[in-house]
Formats: structure tokens, C-alpha cells, sequence
């Protein structure tokens, strides 16, 4: 028996500070990726020990997508050749700053109300209004739809934006930042077990996400991480960017569920507010419709910008 | 029924805060369609929701001077602090305006060289897609009042103004991206943790009611000492943050080679709009979230930014080599005096200051998005912008130099310009004491005329080679100058406007008194006494500068030569990402030290 539970999380905090520090100091980008990828593991168990279980599912899918995509655009940049090095008098400087300002931090953070004032209470009393047992989903979907509503615009856009960064004589192919021309057999047979189960899970965690810990986020990150495998293993390829179909997967979400947002002036005296007889099935809908639109955004910002085959020798 | 009987109960009725969600909505409806036609459909369809948006601004602005009081309107009927609220006030309902009219505008003088036959898919649907993602961003920002709903506002922003500086495509271009991708995403982060803060300290995200618990007039008493500096410290990196992404001098390593690398009608948006988006809501952090700002140091830090903006930025932009680059240091000039709107506002005499910056966002928005495109018109003319071979420009493209020199007279703030309102207003402010935010306000207008005489004297001179006007590559159509013109007009001519259209800006903040401090500003403007004050030193300056180019090279030149070089040098080193860092650092602490002491 240790003399304090809280001593058991001592590990977690002495690896985060280490990773961090870590971070810092290395000057090799592959083993900066790695350590920032062990760092967000770490930072989901933490997560997990505060409680807050969609934030760590949440960090989990998108920490294993970030590290993936990092790893490989370091693989193709090689090692990028260092400037000069900063002068001494600089370093002593930003050192300096950057040590007032962490302290700063500390004692901002030391100096925070316990406990702090929060809307816990508030959530539960109105949740009951919006169907669902999960509190984060009830402010994601009812309180909060606005955010949850623009945050999704956001991701459509953002692949808008990295598909304007492609050739103009490529514009209407397939990305191909994910090809390569001879996949580990390892990687095949990852790629053929694991989807399945993914498939299963991420279904899972979007239905659950009503009542439980997950939803639409942590569904569709999923999701995309098994269609970039699949893609990275070459059992199949990214839709070609003038497919109308892809894109209609791509913005299916947000607009749903904008739409249902203005029937809602109608329908329930305020935009993005749900008649009450429809909620849960409302609800629902507006939820599948974007655990699709983040599983396409995020595979198709995995994949890149459009491309041109490479010429075969 | 007529159509105004129909349109009552929205425009003078208890239906008007239902126009405030379709303002936010109409921009990202239009923004998820747009792919799903097509380059050509998306072309249509941004031009045609644009159009609808400025019905719907304009109508949120009637429908405001109709109720006399701010607009709320809580979204799924959820009021805050469990849910968010939307809220228009004077302010955002002239910002809204600005930005629908600026890019309708734009979009019209776009629509002939963004389209399918002439720039080809990828460009015509990022293009138009993105365009209607800043305008959704922008709407966001203006009518957003929940931290974190600013914050998702902001991300839209962000995302959809870095693809438009790397349209063309080039390398330059998109590293001029990464750039600013990297700064803006900095500064996200910064507002974030600091909207994190205020989650924690005060259990709600609305900017109204975290005012009224740090003033004492919260549900639960005053705030504690501690709350209350936590709160200043939060503020302290939103704020951070956002100088980032107005990229106030020196925190504008990207800002150059962003606007002055983009197409012309996307500089234009970016300079002329997406920029006032961060600082709007600085305004709003600054005025409105902290109680008594007037009494904390805040307003001279970010007042000597900007001072030291506003004469840097002219120094540069009178040295740059080329037309495009020129006017983007000349932005980064004008947003200096944005800046100036905070130490101003806190002195005795400060209700004209508010006006004053008000007024800057929108002079600038005009003449510098007739400035961009018509550097552009430039640009295609001759095949380049580089002003040492483009002597003589102005004999083949004599219309052109008049627009060019028009928007340049507002922005060096002769009368009956919205420049001249600008300095008029921020001088009465600043009253006998703020002698040296004055002096600052006055050199800030003659560097302005200065290289504003820099291009005229490009234009008018010999080409080089010995013919009159250098070779045109493509001879640009008459019909490309009407957008610009009405621009360079309107900046022009915004002090003519009725003094009491004005008042719309005091809808919800009476102590502005806009309408009668325009009116002030204006009498005796135009009077000869008061014009010639005003305009002699300009003319003057700008008669200096033609007579010292066209004078040729002697020994003194080159010493006055040598010196701009050094002072370039050393703009250059605070465009490196490592010192741009440490001063972004020091902001961060010079503010804390500011609010805190």
C-alpha cells in the first residue's frame, strides 16, 4: 500500500516531464516524433486518470494519426541541414524569457480557484433535455452545437486548403503521399487484420458515444486510421479528388447538421435547437453524418494534396 | 402585404436577433456547397451568397439602429453560461458591413481572372471556397462573444487565409504559407491557454459576464484579488496571441512575404480584412472584457508598438524594391494605428479614440484593397512589380497612377479622407499632453506621402532605355478600374458622409459619441486654413522625395542610401524566426508586467 494513491501517478508525471524535456532538446527529427508520440500516449493516460475519458480517446486516435503523419514527412524531408547556431548572448535571452514565463504559468496555475467554478452542475441539471446520457456529448451536440458545428467546417475546409496545394496539371487525381512502391509484408498483413476490428470498434464508439465516453470524433479518427492503413498498404488507393462522392462524404457532415440547425427556427423557436418529439433521432443522424465527414477528412489529410503518377523507369 | 410589411418583424420588430445566426450560417452554407458543384458552380455561388450576405448586414445594421440597443440571441435557445450567445453591437454591425461591401467588391473585380478559362479548376475552387471561408471566420469574430466560440471563429479564419497566399503556387509562395501557418497557429495556442484560464477562474466563457464578475457586479460578490489577476494574466496571452496574428510590428515575420506573395484580390482580402479580424477582437478583450483598462499600464506597451510600427513600417515600405511588397509594409504601417486606439483611449479626453480606430479599420480596408489591386493591375501590365524597371509606368497607364495616387491621399490622411478623420479624432484624444502620440500620428502621415511620391516619381520619369513608358505586356482593361476607383473613392471621401450615419457605431457603447466627434473633426476641415494645415506638410514632403529621385545620384544620397540599408538590416534580423520568437516572449512578459504592477 503506498501512504498516498496520488504517489502512484508519480511515474506518469516524472515521464511527461522527461518527454517534454526531451522534446526540447533533441536536434533529430525522427527521434523528436517518437518522443512526441510516446509523450501523447503518456498525456492520454493521464487523461484517463483525471477521468476525462473522451479527451483521452480523443488524444489516443489522433496522437497514433499525428505520429504516422510526422514519421513519414520526416522520412521523405531526410535530415534537414541546421542553420547556424544561435549566438550566446540569444540563447542566454530566449532562456531567460522562456523561464519567466513558465514561471509565470506555474504560479497562474498554482493560484487557480480549488475547486474550480464549473458548469458540471448546470450540465446535468439541462442534460435531460437533450436525450443523451454522455455530458460531453450533450455540450458537443445541444449547449455547445455552434463549435462542434464550425470545428467541423474547419476540418472540411482545411482539406479544401491542402488540396489547392497540388500541381495544377494534377488537380482532379488521386493523392498519392501515401503510395510507396513495395509495402512491408508485415504492413499487408496489419492492413488486413486490423480493419475489421477497427471497422467494429469505431461503430462502437460512436454508438456508445450517446450514453458513454466517444462519439463522432473519436469514431471518425479511427476510422481514418484504418483507411490510411489500408491505403499505406496498398490494398487500396485514395478516391481521385474530383469525385463528387468523396466530397459529398467530406462536407455530409457539417451540412446536416447546419441544415437541421436552421430547421430548427421552425421547428423549435431557435436555430441549432432540436424539437423535442425528434431529439434523439435528430441527434443521431446529425452524428452519423459527421463520424463520416471526420473519417474522410482526416484519411484525405493523411493522404496529401493531389498528385500526378510518378514515372516509372 | 408588401415586401416591408413581410420584412417588419426582422428589421423594427422582436424578430431582429433571428438575423444574426444566417449571417454566420449563409457564409459556411455557401463554403460546403461550393465544392460539391464544381470550379464553376463555386464561382457562381460565392459571388451570388456574397451578395445575399451584404442584403442580410445591412439589414442586422437597420434592424440595430431600428432597436437602439445591442442584439443578443442565445443559439438553440441555451443562454450562456451553458450555452453561447451571439451579439451584435455598433462595432460589429459596422464590421460586418465593411467586410460583405469589401468582398463583394473584390469578388466582382475577381470574378473575370478567377474562373475556370482563365485560372483553371484548382485555383477557381479554392479560391471562391476559401474566400467564403474567411468571410464566414470574419462573421464568426464579429458576432462571436464566447472565448471559445472566437476561438473556433478564428480557426476558420486562419484556415482559410493561409491556402489563399500560395495560390500561384510558386515556392516562394508556399513557403510565405508555412510561415504564416506556423506564427497563427503560435498565436492560437497562446489564446487558447489563456481562454482555458478564464474557463477555470471564472466557470463561464462569455465575454459579458466575465466582465461583470471581475467589476463586482457578479452573481457571487466581487472577484478575490487572485481571480482578478488571473483574469488580466489570461487576457494578457489571448492578447499575445492575437498581436501574432495581426502581426503588429515586430511580430511580422510572415505578414510581408504573405500579402506581397498571394494574387492581388487575395492580398487585398488579407490585408484589408482578415488582419482587422485578430485585432477586432483584441478591441473587444481590451474595452470590454477588462474593467477600467485606463488604469493598468497595457495601453503604453501596445501604443509604442505601435508607434514603433507605424514609423518602421512607413521607413520600409518608402525603401522596398518592389510595388506589391511596398504596399504591404504600408500595411503593416496602418495597423500601428490601430494600436494607438489603447493608450489614447485612456486618457481624460479618450471617447473619440474608440471612433478613431473604428474609422482606421475601415479607411484602410478601403484604400489598401484599392492599393492591392492595382498593384496587381500593375503586375499584369508589365509581367513584374519592380519599381526600378517600371519607370514611366504612369504614360502608359496614366488611369491606373490616378487611382493609385487617390487611395495613397486617404491613406496619408488629407481631408475629407478617412485617414484625416482618423488623425483628427486619435488627436483630440490625445489632447495637449499626448503631444508625442501626436508627433508620431503627423511623421506616420508624411512617411505615407513620402513614398507615395516614391511611385509617383517611378511613374513619371523616363523609362529606362530612353523610351517614355516601358514595354506592356498585356494592356489591362478600362473596366478593371472601376472597383478600385470606388474603393480609392470611398476612402477618399468617408468624412463627406453624414455625420449622423456615424451613430451606428454607438449602438451599445454611448460613450463613443461617434456622430458628434465626426462632425466636429470635419467642420473647418475643408475651410482653407484648416486645409492647407493639414495638406501643406504633405505636399511638401512628397515635393521633396520627387525632386530628391529625380536629382539623381550625388555624394549625399548614397550616405541617406547607406543609412536605409542598415535600418533594413536590421528589420530583416527581426524577421528571423529565433528573434521573432524572444520578442514575441517579451511581448508576452512586457504586457504582464504592464497589468500586473
Amino acid at each position: 500500500m503506498l501512504p498516498d494513491p496520488r504517489l502512484a501517478d508519480l511515474p506518469l508525471v516524472v515521464a511527461l516531464l522527461a518527454l517534454a524535456l526531451w522534446l526540447i532538446a533533441t536536434r533529430h527529427d525522427r527521434s523528436a516524433i517518437i518522443g512526441f508520440t510516446a509523450y501523447g500516449l503518456i498525456v492520454a493516460i493521464v487523461w484517463v486518470r483525471l477521468g476525462a475519458l473522451d479527451v483521452a480517446l480523443t488524444e489516443a486516435a489522433l496522437g497514433g494519426i499525428m505520429g504516422l503523419l510526422l514519421l513519414m514527412a520526416a522520412a521523405r524531408l531526410g535530415d534537414a541541414p541546421d542553420g547556424p547556431p544561435p549566438t550566446w548572448p540569444l540563447r542566454v535571452l530566449v532562456g531567460l524569457l522562456c523561464g519567466a514565463v513558465t514561471a509565470g504559468l506555474a504560479v497562474l496555475v498554482l493560484t487557480l480557484p480549488e475547486p474550480a467554478p464549473n458548469l458540471v452542475a448546470a450540465v446535468a441539471e439541462q442534460q435531460s433535455a437533450t436525450a443523451l446520457k454522455n455530458p460531453v456529448a450533450a455540450v458537443l451536440v445541444a449547449f455547445r452545437a455552434v463549435d462542434t458545428l464550425l470545428e467541423s467546417a474547419v476540418l472540411a475546409l482545411a482539406v479544401i486548403g491542402l488540396w489547392s496545394v497540388g500541381a495544377d496539371a494534377a488537380w482532379g487525381e488521386r493523392p498519392r503521399a501515401l503510395d510507396s512502391d513495395a509495402p512491408d509484408p508485415a504492413l499487408v498483413l496489419l492492413a488486413r487484420l486490423l480493419p475489421p476490428v477497427g471497422l467494429v470498434v469505431g461503430v462502437h464508439l460512436f454508438w456508445t458515444g450517446a450514453d458513454h465516453p466517444g462519439g463522432p470524433f473519436q469514431a471518425g479518427a479511427l476510422l481514418a486510421a484504418m483507411v490510411a492503413l489500408v491505403w499505406l498498404a496498398r490494398l487500396g488507393a485514395p478516391p481521385p479528388v474530383r469525385s463528387r462522392l468523396t466530397r459529398v462524404g467530406l462536407m455530409l457532415g457539417p451540412l446536416v447538421f447546419l441544415l437541421i440547425g436552421l430547421a430548427g427556427v421552425v421547428a423549435a423557436d431557435a436555430y441549432l435547437a432540436y424539437p423535442e418529439a425528434l431529439t434523439k433521432p435528430l441527434i443521431l443522424l446529425i452524428e452519423a453524418a459527421k463520424t463520416l465527414s471526420v473519417a474522410v477528412a482526416l484519411a484525405l489529410l493523411v493522404a496529401g494534396p493531389p498528385a500526378l503518377p510518378r514515372a516509372r523507369p | 402585404m408588401t415586401l416591408a410589411a413581410v420584412l417588419e418583424p426582422w428589421l423594427a420588430g422582436p424578430r431582429a436577433a433571428e438575423l444574426l445566426f444566417p449571417l454566420l450560417a449563409v457564409p459556411v452554407l455557401a463554403a460546403l456547397l461550393a465544392p460539391l458543384l464544381g470550379a464553376r458552380g463555386a464561382r457562381l455561388l460565392a459571388l451570388g451568397s456574397l451578395l445575399l450576405g451584404l442584403a442580410l448586414a445591412l439589414a442586422a445594421a437597420a434592424a440595430l439602429l431600428a432597436a437602439g440597443a445591442p442584439l443578443t440571441y442565445a443559439l438553440g435557445g441555451w443562454a450562456a453560461p451553458l450555452g453561447v450567445e451571439l451579439a451584435l453591437d455598433g462595432p460589429a454591425a459596422l464590421m460586418l458591413v465593411l467586410t460583405a461591401a469589401v468582398l463583394v467588391l473584390v469578388g466582382l473585380h475577381a470574378a473575370g481572372e478567377f474562373r475556370v478559362g482563365a485560372a483553371g479548376r484548382r485555383v477557381t475552387l479554392a479560391f471562391w471556397t476559401l474566400l467564403l471561408g474567411v468571410w464566414a471566420g470574419l462573421n464568426g469574430l464579429y458576432l462571436g462573444r464566447d472565448l471559445f466560440n472566437l476561438y473556433v471563429a478564428i480557426e476558420v479564419l486562419t484556415f482559410s487565409a493561409v491556402p489563399l497566399v500560395c495560390l500561384k503556387g510558386g515556392a516562394a509562395q508556399l513557403e510565405a504559407a508555412f510561415r504564416y501557418l506556423l506564427f497563427a497557429l503560435l498565436g492560437s495556442a497562446l489564446y487558447l491557454l489563456g481562454a482555458g484560464l478564464m474557463l477555470g477562474l471564472h466557470g463561464t466563457l462569455d465575454i459579458g459576464q466575465i466582465a461583470a464578475a471581475l467589476a463586482g457586479g457578479g452573481a457571487d460578490g466581487s472577484a478575490t484579488g487572485a481571480v482578478r489577476s488571473g483574469s488580466l494574466a489570461a487576457v494578457v496571452l489571448m492578447s499575445t496571441g492575437l498581436l501574432a496574428k495581426t502581426a503588429l510590428m515586430p511580430l511580422h515575420l510572415w505578414l510581408p512575404p504573405a500579402h506581397g506573395g498571394a494574387p492581388a484580390p487575395a492580398s487585398a482580402v488579407l490585408s484589408a480584412l482578415v488582419v482587422k479580424g485578430s485585432f477586432f477582437l483584441l478591441f473587444r478583450l481590451w474595452l470590454d472584457l477588462v474593467p477600467d483598462p485606463g488604469a493598468l499600464h497595457i495601453g503604453l506597451v501596445l501604443g509604442t508598438l505601435g508607434a514603433f510600427a507605424i514609423l518602421l513600417g512607413n521607413l520600409m515600405a518608402l525603401m522596398q524594391a518592389r510595388l506589391k511588397l511596398l504596399v504591404a509594409y504600408s500595411t503593416l504601417a496602418q495597423l500601428g494605428y490601430l494600436f494607438l486606439l489603447f493608450p489614447l483611449a485612456a486618457g481624460p479626453g479618450g471617447g473619440p479614440a474608440a471612433t478613431a480606430a473604428l474609422l482606421q479599420v475601415v479607411s484602410h480596408a478601403l484604400a489598401k484593397a484599392a492599393l492591392f489591386l492595382l498593384a496587381g493591375r500593375v503586375q499584369v501590365a508589365f509581367g513584374h512589380d519592380r519599381l526600378a524597371e517600371l519607370g514611366g509606368f504612369g504614360r502608359a497607364l496614366p488611369m491606373t497612377l490616378v487611382v493609385i495616387v487617390l487611395a495613397g491621399l486617404a491613406l496619408a490622411g488629407l481631408p475629407p479622407s478617412g485617414g484625416y478623420l482618423v488623425k483628427s479624432l486619435y488627436g483630440s484624444a490625445a489632447g495637449a499632453e499626448g503631444w508625442g502620440w501626436r508627433l508620431v500620428l503627423d511623421l506616420g502621415g508624411l512617411l505615407s506621402a513620402a513614398y507615395l511620391a516614391r511611385i509617383l516619381a517611378v511613374a513619371v520619369r523616363p523609362a529606362a532605355g530612353g523610351t517614355a513608358a516601358p514595354h506592356l505586356a498585356e494592356r489591362p482593361g478600362g473596366f478593371g478600374l472601376l472597383v478600385p476607383g470606388l474603393l480609392a473613392l470611398a476612402a477618399l471621401l468617408l468624412g463627406l458622409l453624414p455625420p449622423g450615419w456615424f451613430a451606428l457605431l454607438d449602438v451599445g457603447r454611448a460613450e463613443m459619441a461617434s456622430a458628434a466627434a465626426v462632425a466636429g473633426a470635419m467642420r473647418g476641415a475643408l475651410a482653407a486654413g484648416g486645409f492647407w494645415s493639414s495638406t501643406g506638410p504633405v505636399l511638401t514632403v512628397a515635393l521633396a522625395v520627387v525632386l530628391f529621385i529625380a536629382a539623381g545620384q550625388s555624394a549625399w544620397q548614397r550616405r541617406v542610401g547607406a543609412l536605409g540599408r542598415g535600418l533594413a538590416g536590421v528589420e530583416g534580423r527581426l524577421r528571423e524566426w529565433r528573434v521573432a520568437g524572444a520578442l514575441l516572449l517579451a511581448i508576452l512578459l512586457a504586457q504582464a508586467l504592464a497589468v500586473l504592477t
